[in-house]
């Protein structure tokens, strides 16, 4: 075999290799979108998105994904709230104060968190958090409701978020830190005002991953979010986020049943939610992308 | 280089030929079914050890599914199937023959702590559809009742659908779902306004089972039709049974098969 052919070879492999995934994901495409458009021969894609009662399997069946969607929404923007803070401060504490010995140790601790398979963190929101919220708040219904669903995606995304940001925040230009406590700015001030606005591409992205981490997963959501198809109106309402709602309908369900397409259906309006956000976070991430130290 | 791929084609042709020669028996279907089927298929293999059997429980419909479309052997299955299926079957060559192989009694239970003992079907009823909110109203201690139901695409919520709120009668949609019999109990034992429902074989000391209409749920009452809220548990296999799917399933209609049936907590035929 001569070496310009064996090069070639081995370049095609390598091209074939990287192409696998993108031919898979195109599958898994036209799986979703084969088993879940048929649902839009019964149900119109208004009433489908806007009606409130899911009633998939009563007669007549009723596949309103409104509730499942603010479900969904709901948890995410609570996780949100409860994981940005936490992970951006975190990843500012790291990147800037920490002490190199005290960082050592802490970054690979927060990200193991990440390592806890997710029916673990279910596991715990449903055994320890959901009897506790019940008996220090007596009058809800449950302990399985939106709340303790959001703290427990609250610490699935926070080493997301904090891992990025941190790589964001410490690849910031060490001129620029410098000019800035040159000048005579205290190390407060040199976080806040360069710093910060310096990685802020990278931060953003750290929180559009950390947030779309919530609204696909899964196991959480079905063990803990307490699974009422119905529309929050208070912090401590159960919810059915989308996923929880196909995980836990799908196992049942007659094969090619209108039942089966709105399950895919919910499927691809999962895609279509997880797709916007990597696609914010891609933009955000080129368009103020920090490039060498003279931009700012 | 020419050598090792030799070999390892040798190796993947063995192996492909290995397992062609292996005849394993699928089964596949109910959760409700599995811990029957579970029984049934260590003490056929202790006594049949060439015979490879792989058991998953995916849920009645992916059973049934599976049936049609000639992924298994048998499928299990806590509902009947329906029209529709069956008529699919035909179109792919599938004859699909059902099989009852127990009886279970779907149990209406609550936390230990809660005073009620007996409710009424119409009472279940209301509660489900959301008519009657409070304890207070049906004759316990006051306090807000947290109505859990299963997913409703499990064979348990069509059962308790059917036999006890009513087919014209919506679920309220405040109704908290847990997608697993083992989920359901463990929500009930933590929660003391919670009332839900669950398979005879899988109720055990951390929660209370309701008298309904009267009449306590048990092996006896089921079988003789006294308790309100029980059904039939079946499995599929396509045509008549040859082989090791018959004689498996012969095993589980015999004196000692049913014995099991008992011990994973559902009720005999005989």
């Amino acid at each position: 075999m001569n070496r310009r052919l064996k090069e070639q070879i081995i370049k095609y492999l390598f091209l074939a290799i990287a192409l696998s995934s993108i031919v898979v994901l195109g599958l898994i495409m036209i799986f979703l979108f084969r088993e879940g458009l048929p649902l839009f021969n019964t149900v119109s894609i208004k009433n489908f998105l806007f009606s409130t009662q899911w009633y998939p399997t009563f007669d007549p069946p009723e596949f309103g994904i409104l509730p499942l969607m603010a479900g969904s929404l709901a948890v995410t923007l609570v996780s949100s709230l409860i994981a940005i803070p936490l992970g951006v401060m975190t990843a500012i504490y790291l990147a800037e104060i920490a002490p190199p010995r005290i960082r050592g140790v802490v970054k690979p601790m927060v990200e193991m968190l990440n390592a806890l398979p997710s029916v673990v963190i279910g596991f715990f929101g449903m055994v320890v958090v959901a009897p506790f919220l019940q008996d220090a708040f007596p009058d809800i219904l449950t302990g399985l409701n939106l709340f303790n669903a959001s703290v427990m995606l609250a610490f699935m995304a926070v080493p997301t978020i904090t891992s990025i940001s941190e790589d964001a925040i410490y690849t910031v230009p060490k001129e620029l830190k410098e000019a800035s406590l040159a000048l005579g700015a205290t190390h407060w001030q040199t976080i806040r005002k360069v710093i910060l606005p310096a990685s802020l591409s990278g931060i953003s992205t750290a929180v559009i991953l950390g947030m779309s981490r919530s609204i696909g997963e899964t196991m959480v959501v079905l063990m803990v979010a307490g699974g009422a198809a119905r529309i929050p109106t208070s912090l401590f309402n159960a919810v059915r986020p989308m996923p929880a709602s196909i995980a836990a309908e799908m196992g049942e369900t007659p094969y090619h049943s209108d039942h089966y397409y709105a399950l895919f259906a919910i499927g691809m309006v999962l895609f279509l939610f997880t797709l916007v956000f990597n696609v914010i976070a891609d933009h955000i991430a080129h368009k103020y992308k920090q490039v060498g130290a003279a931009t700012l | 280089m020419k050598i090792r791929l030799a070999v390892l084609t040798a190796l993947i042709s063995l192996a492909l030929t290995a397992s062609a020669f292996a005849a394993e028996l699928k089964i596949n279907g109910s959760t409700t079914v599995f811990p029957i089927m579970q029984k049934a298929i260590e003490a056929y293999m202790a006594k049949h050890p060439d015979v490879k059997i792989s058991l998953s429980g995916g849920g009645s419909g992916n059973g049934i599914k599976a049936i049609i479309d000639s992924t298994t052997d048998i499928a299990m299955a806590s509902r009947k199937m329906e029209e529709k299926e069956i008529e699919l079957a035909k179109t792919k060559g599938v004859q699909p023959k059902e099989i009852v192989v127990a009886k279970d009694a779907v149990a209406a239970i609550v936390n230990p702590a809660n005073t009620v003992e007996n409710l009424t079907t119409q009472q279940l009823s209301d509660i489900y559809s959301g008519k009657i909110t409070n304890w207070g109203d049906v004759g316990g201690e006051k306090g807000p009742i947290a109505v859990i139901s299963r997913d409703s695409s499990s064979g348990t919520f069509e059962t308790w659908q059917e036999l006890v709120v009513g087919k014209k009668v919506k679920v309220t949609p405040d109704a908290l779902l847990q997608a697993s019999s083992g989920a359901v109990l463990q929500a009930v034992s933590k929660n003391k306004n919670a009332i839900s429902y669950d398979g005879l074989g899988y109720v055990d000391k951390t929660v209370k089972a309701l008298k309904v209409n009267g009449v306590a749920p048990s092996a006896k009452t089921a079988l003789d039709n006294t308790y309100p809220v029980s059904r039939s548990l079946q499995i599929y296999v396509n045509g008549e049974p040859k082989g090791d799917i018959k004689g498996l399933i012969d095993f589980l209609l015999s004196a000692e098969g049913q014995k099991l049936v008992a011990e994973a907590g559902f009720v005999p035929l005989k």
